[in-house]
């Protein structure tokens, strides 16, 4: 059966408390998850101060300025720290989403900022979940132009009505907010694609130059694979790049209705 | 990952045993009988507010009307089929257990289609005044 509490390794408990930085004329809490593989400890909440005169406005700079000031052993991916690379995804005060573009001023109603690592995923460290079933989900729908006609000279051609078919699918980062927020993600994510990688297979499927879409929607075709979504919308919700992925699945879904009927 | 499935690769474990090629038909029914639910919800509540307060003689002899009988008829087969396929989901959603999961959903195939029958039977029965 589906677990709903979590496993006795993952419970929880304790944490430390930092002390305020010395001389910060205004802090801002953050309750941040962490998990040491090396320790064999169970996980727990640290609790820091950050200095808000001496950072910047994102949660993802709160972030960097605990690792900075306070505790170097902090651990969490981030890179680009605009929204484009997606490394910095996590759970910031119940809600999946980049840390590099939430402001801490928006989240937790001025109490503390809650940080966990994306959920129900394994835990590498700290903020770092272990994608490598996301990533091979991704690789799995096999996302790149497929063609059997020779290689034009120049450049596949698509006509501007067909290249707008793709705006609101390639635009999407893979920082995984969508899945990890997916309980039927949660629930069956070994056989479940999960809404990221339906929505790169859209993507593929409705781009006018690829001609392996019968194929495509073969290898989608699946009560497991596709058909696990019900439509509950939290991708919707959670995608920082205000994209919807539970439209893209219902495109792929017509499109499955359609080459029968 | 740990288990005896850790030195598969993550590709491996995904494309698993391939694609079922199937759950279209089922996606496609379920929004099938979805739509014949609605349309046939209200006839349906009518028909039982006319049964209200009868006896067998009384129900016999409306239910021996035949668009009446072919409604009720219609709307057990839709339900039913509905009703399979949506605790299939829950089951399919929920249970991991290979043999459990299999042994709910022949249950829940054996459950629907004993009510449906046991359903259609009586309207039948009733309908054609025995």
């Amino acid at each position: 059966m589906v677990e709903f509490a979590l496993p006795k390794n993952s419970k929880i408990s304790g944490g430390k408390t930092w002390p305020k930085p010395a001389g910060a004329t205004e802090t801002r809490e953050f309750r941040v998850y962490r998990w040491n593989p090396d320790d064999g400890k169970n996980p727990s909440v640290d609790t820091y101060y950050v200095d808000t005169h001496d950072c910047g406005p994102m949660v993802l700079d709160g972030l960097i300025w605990i690792k900075n000031h306070i505790d170097p052993t902090l651990t969490f991916r981030r890179s680009c720290r605009e929204g484009v690379c997606g490394s910095c995804a996590m759970n910031i005060d119940g809600q999946n989403t980049l840390a590099c573009t939430k402001s801490m001023h928006d989240v937790g109603a001025g109490g503390a900022v809650k940080v966990n690592p994306l959920p129900h995923q394994p835990v590498v460290k700290d903020l770092v979940p272990d994608l490598t079933n996301f990533y091979a989900q991704y690789a799995s729908i096999e996302p790149w132009l497929k063609t059997t006609t020779p290689t034009p000279q120049k450049e596949w051609r698509q006509s501007h009505e067909d290249r707008e078919k793709l705006d609101g699918l390639y635009e999407c980062i893979l920082c995984a907010c969508c899945s990890t927020s997916c309980p039927s993600y949660w629930w069956n994510s070994e056989r479940f694609l999960g809404p990221a990688a339906l929505l790169q297979a859209t993507r593929w499927v409705t781009d006018s130059r690829d001609e392996a879409t019968g194929e495509r929607l073969d290898n989608l075709e699946d009560p497991f694979r596709l058909y696990r979504c019900h439509t509950i919308m939290n991708c919707a919700k959670a995608c920082p790049k205000g994209l919807n992925p539970s439209e893209a699945i219902a495109e792929l879904k017509f499109k499955m209705v359609e080459r029968q009927i | 990952m740990s288990g005896p499935s850790s030195m598969r690769t993550p590709l491996e474990r995904v494309r698993g045993l391939g694609s079922a090629h199937t759950g279209t038909g089922d996606f496609w029914r379920q929004r099938l009988t979805a739509v014949a639910m609605t349309l046939l919800i209200v006839p349906v509540i009518v028909v039982v507010i006319m049964l209200i307060g009868r006896n067998h003689a009384g129900a016999a002899q409306i239910l021996g009307s035949i668009p009446i009988a072919i409604i009720l008829l219609l709307f057990i087969v839709a339900s039913t089929w509905h009703m399979k396929i949506g605790m299939q989901v829950v089951f399919e959603d929920y249970i991991h257990n290979e043999k459990l999961k299999i042994a709910c959903v022949m249950a829940n195939n054996f459950f629907c289609v004993a009510v449906a029958l046991a359903s259609i039977y009586a309207i039948l029965k009733l309908s054609s005044g025995v």
